[in-house]
């Protein structure tokens, strides 16, 4: 086999998952080395989701197998798999009135037997995570009163709070404002620089180039393209994947696009 | 059972255990013969052979006893399904085991068979709880859903309910009909050793399927799959809670009939103190449970009920008042 070098990342091997009989991923391929950024993008409705909760294990995978470092995440157990990844889902709700803090702390379950007490040094890694994702200032707020970009922060610092290598985010900016959006891909880069490895589904194209190492696009449940950001954001692949052309242009070194004609799905039928 | 609770937690729990034993005291003052707390001291104290030790032993302590025991089965299965279904207004009969135990009892009285056996009653009465747990957990063994759960539970209850209506509809004289009523509103009355011994083994029994299942409830607040990918096994967290509820209430209900609100109440009642953290709420609303429910039994023997007044109709009476003004209290942070 390869060297360890070469098997560092979590990787998906021709993975297929079918739902209520219906195909809704097939033959996906792609990794995540450590300290990179990996957008995940694709129209809604693309597998997107599927991909990331499949890459948890948290749908059974009808082909293909996932691999963390070379090992084959079927044959780990539940909570050695929730110290590898961590995972931000689309929108979490909290269903009880916790206090902030605490709900940090539950970061911390997989490296807690039932009955243990969070350490000092747990604690330690709470707060970090906290001070992170600045919301430390709110750890004595009950979470439900929050407001939504707060609320994604805590659910961010909940996630990093973990402490796994790899992290695996569901559309973490749906629902905030520009200057929250900015911010999470900030903290987002600062844990890849950090030598997390991180897989996030976007809907900004902006932000998938600007943000991401690499990317990758599905299109109707299968990859279309995937590798460096231009290449994946090219007219035909965004065209063929969203039906919409883009405005591009520079402002410094960052590089934006805008989405300007939609075409009607009729016309890409061939 | 301490190591995971705060500070807080560990002073309302030993608050909350003086309490029981102060309430449990004054509950054995109550009875036929009216006593002091130094006579019940020295019943529990004194000579096994003497009259005022017959009494306290043989005749009171097992009502109180029983009492705590179905008390702290109903706040601790209320508080840990509460967590499981993530949902406020959970309580035990949400799993349908408490109608199908009631109905059980209903067609036990139906066909007369207490004449034949004091253990009739209960005895159908956990067949029907078994029956009804056998259901949720074939369910609950294919992955399904929480909602798929509740709806199972509401489906079985309802059905259990219109059986229950059906026999007593057809019940053979008022006296019987008289008898399904009474049981269904609940009673610890006349209850000795025997129902103790029946109904324990199987509360205690659900009570060690559910030991330590608080840090998945905890988990389980960010959701299914957050908790899953904090190596939280639900399907085994689902499985431990359903059939120790139904093991234990199954249990309860079978000796004392149908108590309600306890299992609903307590949980809230016990958040007001400690926060909502699915973990700490467990231990505190089992004893607040077994207190909730001997201040009931001592009110049922108060001289204004004539002896008539059953134990479900007054943890009702208590209940829902108490929880009235903790929902209002709580609004803010309940969203």
């Amino acid at each position: 086999m390869s060297s360890k070098i070469e098997t560092a990342g979590l990787a998906l091997h021709g993975v297929g998952v079918a739902l209520g009989g219906q195909q809704i991923i097939e033959d996906i391929s792609f990794d995540v080395k450590p300290g990179e950024v990996v957008g995940l993008i694709g129209a809604n409705g693309a597998g997107k989701s599927t991909a990331v909760r499949a890459a948890l294990n948290l749908v059974k995978l009808a082909a293909g197998h996932i691999a963390v470092d070379g090992v084959d995440t079927a044959s780990l157990n539940l909570k050695e798999r929730a110290k590898l990844m961590s995972y931000v889902p689309q929108g979490t709700p909290v269903h009880w009135p916790l206090v902030a803090e605490r709900l940090v702390a539950l970061g911390r379950t997989p490296h807690l037997g039932p009955w243990d007490k969070i350490s000092n040094a747990e604690q330690e890694i709470i707060k970090a995570a906290m001070v992170e994702t600045d919301t430390w200032h709110l750890r004595e707020r009950i979470a439900t009163t929050l407001s939504g970009g707060e609320t994604a922060r805590l659910m961010l610092a909940r996630t990093i709070a973990v402490g796994a290598p790899y992290m695996l985010a569901d559309e973490p900016t749906a629902a905030l404002d520009p200057y929250h959006r900015l911010q999470v891909m900030d903290i987002m880069r600062a844990q890849a620089k950090a030598g997390t490895g991180i897989l996030i589904v976007l809907h900004d194209l902006s932000f998938a180039q600007n943000y991401c190492d690499k990317l990758v696009l599905l299109h109707k449940g299968k990859i279309l393209d995937q590798g460096d950001t231009r290449q994946v954001l090219s007219d035909k692949n965004l065209m063929e994947a969203f039906q919409i052309s883009v405005s591009r242009w520079s402002d410094g070194n960052t590089d934006y696009l805008m989405p300007s004609t939609g075409v009607t799905p009729a016309s890409e039928a061939s | 059972m301490i190591k995971g609770l705060h500070l807080t937690q560990v002073y309302l729990v030993i608050a909350l255990l003086l309490i029981l034993i102060g309430v449990g005291l004054v509950s054995a003052t109550f009875g036929q013969a009216p006593l002091s707390i130094a006579q019940v001291l020295e019943g529990l104290s004194g000579p096994e052979d003497s009259g005022l030790s017959i009494i306290i032993r043989e005749l009171r302590l097992p009502r109180i006893i029983l009492g705590m025991f179905v008390g702290a089965a109903l706040g601790f299965s209320g508080a840990a399904l509460q967590g499981l279904l993530r949902n406020p207004l959970a309580e035990p009969g949400v799993i349908g085991v408490t109608a199908s135990a009631s109905l059980g009892a209903v067609v036990a009285i139906y066909f007369g068979l207490t004449a034949f056996s004091t253990y009739a009653v209960p005895v159908f009465s956990m067949f029907g709880a078994l029956l009804a747990t056998m259901v949720v957990l074939a369910v609950a063994a294919r992955d399904a859903s929480v909602l798929t759960l509740i709806l199972t539970g509401i489906g079985l209850s309802s059905l259990a309910t219109a059986l229950i209506s059906l026999v007593m509809n057809f019940a053979p004289n008022p006296m019987s009909l008289r008898d399904m009523v009474l049981w269904m509103l609940g009673s610890l009355e006349n209850r000795t050793t025997d129902d103790l011994s029946l109904a324990v083994p199987f509360i205690i029994l659900g009570w060690l399927l559910m030991i330590g299942v608080g840090q998945g409830l905890n988990a389980l607040a960010l959701g299914e799959d957050a908790a899953t990918t904090l190596g939280v096994n639900l399907k085994r967290l689902r499985w431990r809670i359903i059939a120790g509820t139904a093991l234990s209430v199954g249990a309860a209900v079978s000796v004392c009939g149908g108590i309600g609100f306890v299992g609903l109440v307590v949980p809230h009642i016990v958040r007001f103190f400690v926060g909502s953290e699915p973990r700490h709420i467990l231990l505190p609303s089992a004893i607040a449970g077994a207190i909730l429910l001997t201040l009931a039994d001592i009110i049922t023997r108060l001289p204004f009920g004539n002896g008539q007044l059953q134990l479900g109709v007054v943890t009702a009476f208590i209940g829902a008042p108490v929880f009235l003004v903790i929902v209002y209290k709580t609004r803010e942070a309940m969203r």
